[in-house]
This record gives structure tokens, sequence and C-alpha cells, in this order.
């Protein structure tokens, strides 16, 4: 019966052997054609985005180049856009999406911070279970209804306390950009909190530092990394929202904002704005807008890069 | 027994986790000034009893607590309030935990948090808890280095120095060494004896060697009773209870 077995074993073993001796050509076409739509798909975003960058630049550039060209100097350092009369300047609007950006950033991450540590850290299960779904919804509405929701409540509300005739403004911008950003930096946030270990927390409480204490003084310093991320991401994504901003910025034509309740016209706006019917120079105006508002998301998302490197190494 | 104060009085400790009774009835008295080791298998509750003693298990979901623990003779669940309790007794974890900062800040950590500000005076108390520790010639160079970056063995020293900087009268030890190599644990321990000067140590942990050459008095414990304490030479030599013989001669646990 021992025997048997035995004879049987080495019997399959050789049959096994001798397929995998077996050169098998239709399994290694199948192989080179799996990975090579891998690689394609692996490719279509590395295309599309290196499409995306030659075409906007190619646009973007072509004003400031060759005969009847337009001053580079003009455009960038520029506060009035009149396209009827030829002049193309985006200075006043770089401002106002930095202004309305640094403001969102003001008001957002400290108070998704503060919501990422309580759902982490404090909140009951109960009420955990209402307000992370309360917070993944806002994530999903879709920016055109931030937007009509601005219109409708917000620039009102502001035109009530604002000093000017209307309530379309950056203060408008930076309320609407704030909730916006809030599911974003929440999110992360909660995220590196969760992975702080307990160790730390016990560390801190076995030296008698109250919840509070524990929460900013080793925890929070132990997630810097992830609300740093947080927050870049943050920016990335106020700086490059369109819609709901369009709606509520008020996109003068001209002029840097002074007051929290002037209107401002952030980059993002004056090519969705204007890119329909835009031709010839106006047209490539609005691509060289592009450029910049690129820049911008390009510097933030080498910073980000650089933050998780750097976390990464730790 | 009589020639040393109390530092613990444990009356009747019964501790719960759900409707699972991790403690069954804890009478105990702690002395000043010695270093108590509590010994068991895996499971036995001795780590839970030492919890217990600066309420760490607060943070455990569930747990319930039955019986008294006195504190110089005060209840330290009802009539002391648990921060100031934990500032008291210090706590060494299993596994070394520095936060990732620098060392100078992890061992300033307490004394900030307890609102001393001062630089010279944080300078003192840094430079004081990491020589009490024995780990200052070895770190002096590298105080604004991360925690992180040294050994296991001098993590573990920065995190007693930590425990030091608020200057607590009872060090709870949890198995401190069961990280560690064999040199490094024997720096753990010297430490714990020359420690035992100024504080009061309660260790736990699953080597009999250690608890026997260091701690005055052991305790014995099993599925969540303590089946026997007394000084360490007559537990180790002279086990009044089997089932402390039999653990301490290695025929089970």
């Amino acid at each position: 019966m021992e025997n048997n077995k035995n004879v049987i074993d080495k019997q399959a073993h050789t049959d096994m052997a001798e397929v995998r001796m077996k050169p098998n050509r239709v399994r290694d076409i199948v192989e080179k054609i799996i990975e090579t739509i891998f690689l394609l798909c692996a490719m279509a975003s590395v295309i599309s985005v290196i499409a995306i960058i030659a075409f906007v630049f190619w646009k973007g550039l072509t004003p400031f180049l060759g005969d009847n060209s337009y001053s580079f100097g003009a455009f960038i350092t520029g506060t009035k856009w009149d396209p009827g009369n030829d002049i193309f300047g985006i200075f006043y609007m770089i401002v106002g999406s930095v202004f309305a950006t640094i403001g969102a950033i003001i008001f957002g991450v400290p108070i998704g911070i503060l919501t990422a540590v309580y759902i982490a850290e404090i909140a009951p299960k109960g009420l955990v279970k209402t307000i992370k779904p309360a917070i993944e919804l806002l994530a999903g509405i879709p920016s055109v209804i931030y937007g009509a929701f601005g219109v409708g409540v917000i620039v009102p509300l502001v035109n009530k306390i604002s000093p000017r005739p209307q309530g379309e403004s950056l203060l408008a911008v930076i309320c609407v950009l704030t909730v916006m950003i809030l599911p974003t930096i929440i999110n992360l946030t909660e995220a590196s909190i969760k992975a702080v270990p307990k160790s730390y927390r016990e560390a801190s409480l076995g030296l008698g530092a109250s919840k509070t204490q524990t929460i900013f003084q080793a925890v929070l310093p132990a997630a810097k990394s992830g609300i740093l991320s947080a927050t870049v991401l943050g920016i990335g994504r106020a700086i490059g929202e369109t819609m709901a901003v369009m709606m509520i910025a008020g996109n003068p034509i001209g002029g840097i904002p002074s007051s929290i309740f002037d209107k401002i016209r952030p980059l993002t706006s004056n090519i969705s704005m204007e890119m329909g019917y835009a031709s010839g120079r106006h047209q490539e105006m609005l691509f060289a807008t592009g450029v910049v508002l690129f820049i911008f998301i390009m510097v933030v998302n080498i910073t980000l890069i650089k933050i998780t490197n750097k976390a990464g190494e730790k | 027994m009589n020639d040393t104060v109390s530092k613990f009085s444990v009356n009747d400790l019964d501790l719960f986790y759900g409707s699972f009774q991790a403690l069954k009835k804890i009478n105990m008295e702690i002395k000043e000034n010695e270093i108590t080791a509590f010994i068991g298998p895996s499971g036995c509750g001795k780590s839970t009893f030492l919890k217990t003693l600066n309420r760490m298990n607060d943070l455990v979901e569930n747990v319930q607590i039955g019986g008294n623990i006195y504190l110089d003779g005060v209840d330290i669940y009802s009539d002391i309030d648990v921060i100031k309790l934990r500032s008291r007794v210090g706590m060494v974890f299993q596994q070394p935990n520095p936060f990732p900062m620098s060392i100078y800040d992890n061992v300033a950590y307490g004394p900030r948090i307890h609102g001393i500000k001062k630089k010279n005076q944080l300078d003192e108390i840094v430079e004081k808890s990491l020589r009490q520790a024995a780990i200052w010639d070895e770190v002096k160079d590298k105080l604004k280095k991360s925690a992180l970056a040294v050994s296991g063995g001098q993590q573990q020293r920065v995190c007693i120095a930590r425990t030091l900087a608020v200057e607590p009268e009872v060090i709870l030890m949890d198995e401190p060494t069961s990280a560690l190599d064999p040199i490094s644990t024997l720096k753990i321990e010297d430490l714990a004896v020359e420690l035992k000067k100024d504080y009061t140590i309660i260790i736990v942990t699953h080597n009999m060697q250690q608890a026997s050459r260091i701690s005055d008095k052991t305790a014995f414990f099993l599925l969540g009773e303590m089946i026997e304490y007394g000084d360490t030479h007559q537990i180790f030599n002279n086990p009044v209870d089997k089932k402390t013989e039999d653990y301490i001669t290695g025929r089970f646990g």
C-alpha cells in the first residue's frame, strides 16, 4: 500500500516535470499580449498628461512669440482684461486666485483638522456614523451645486454686510471654497491621525497629560506630514476649482481686490467664461491663463511629492 | 515586613473586561523604595493589574473595577485626579515608545505639559533625567536628533528618562526588556536597582532570572488570581504554593 502510493507520486511528479519542460508558445503569446495591454493602460494617463501640457503650452505661449507678439510682462502684470481692445492683463486674477485659496486654507485647515480630531479621537461611535457619511456626501456634491448654493444663500448674506453694492465677492468665494476643501482635509487628516501608533497616546497619558494635551502635543505632531499633505491637496483643490467659484466671484474686468468684499476674477473663471466664444488672440490668451494656472498646480504637486517622500524616509 | 512604608494598598480588587473576570480579589501591600516583580504566564492578569495602578485601564472600553487601590492611603479611583495620579505613578512600556521627536523634546515632554516653559529649567531637567536613566553620556551630543534614531535599548532608557522627568514616586515597568537584547537588558536591570533608592518600582516580567536578580518582593499570578506574594528569595527558593513551584521550576507556563 505504502509502496504503491510512492510509485503513483513518482509518476505524477514526472508528468508534471514533462509538462513544465514543454515549450508553450500559445501561453507565451498570451502573456505578451496581456503585458502589452497593461502597458497601454498605464500609458493612457501618461500620454494624456503630456498631450495636455504640450497643447496648453503651445497654444498659450504662441501670442508671446513671433511678430506682432503680446508683451509677456504686460500679460503677467496687467490689471485689466479687455479682449475687445486687445488688453490682456491677468495679474489681478492671480491675486484673486491666491487670496481666495489662502482664505479657504486659513478657515478650512483648522476646521478640517479639528473635525478630523473629533472623529478620530473624541466622538462617540454613534455620532461618527452620522458625521462621516455627511462628509462623504459633501465630497460628492457637484461643484455647480455648491455654486448654486453660493448664489442663493452666501451671496445674499454677504450682500447684507458688505459696503459694496453686490454680494459676489472674495468673501463669498472663500466661504464656498472652505466648505469644498473640507472633505479633502478631513479625510486625509483623519487617516493620518488614525495611523499614529496607540503607544504614543499611552506614553503621553502615562506622563500625566490630559486628553487634549495628548492630541495637540503628541498625536498631531506625529501626524504632521499627513496633515501637511492634506493642506497641500486642499490648496490644489481650491486653486483649481472653477464652476462654483465662477458663479459667485463677480468676475470684474480689472482691478486688484483690496477688500474681501471686492469682486474677484479667478484664473479658472477667466478661462471657463470666455473659452466658448473666444477666437484668435483672445483664445490664445485664455490658453496662456491656463499655462499660469498649470504652473501653480505643478508647484502644488511637486510640494506634495516632496512632503510624502520626506515622510516615507522616516 | 513593617520596616518600610506601604506605597500601594490593594483591597479585594476585581477587574472585568465585559463579562470576563481578569482579576480576582487581589489583596496586596506594595512597599516604598523596593522593587516588586509580578510574574506569571501570559494572560494571568499581571499586566492588567499593573495598569490598574495608574489607571491606564481607563482607556480600555467596558472595563469594570471593584475593590480599592490606595496610594499613600488615598483611593486612586475616587479621591485623586487621574492626571495627578499618572504624574505620580509613571509608566515604562513593553515596546520602547519614544515620540517621533528629538531626544530632548521627548524628555522635556512631561515637564512641558505640566507647565514648565523656561529653557534653562528644562535643560536642567533633561540632563538630570538622562543622567538618572544612565544614558546621558551616550546621547549628550545628539539631544537634537530624533529619538527613533538610537538603538532599542537606548530608546527604552530615553523612555525611562522621559518618565523620570515628571518626578514620579512610583515607576511601573511593563516587561521593559522583552524587546531588548541581553546587554541592554542588563543595563535596564542595573538601572532599576539604582533607581529604587529614590523610587518605588513595580515590574512585570516574563523573565524569571530577571525577577530573582533585581526584585525584593515577587508576586505570582495565575488566571487572574494572585497565588503567592512574598520576599523574592523565599518565592524562588521556598515557595509555599505548589503552583508557584511548578511555574518557577518551569513545569508549565
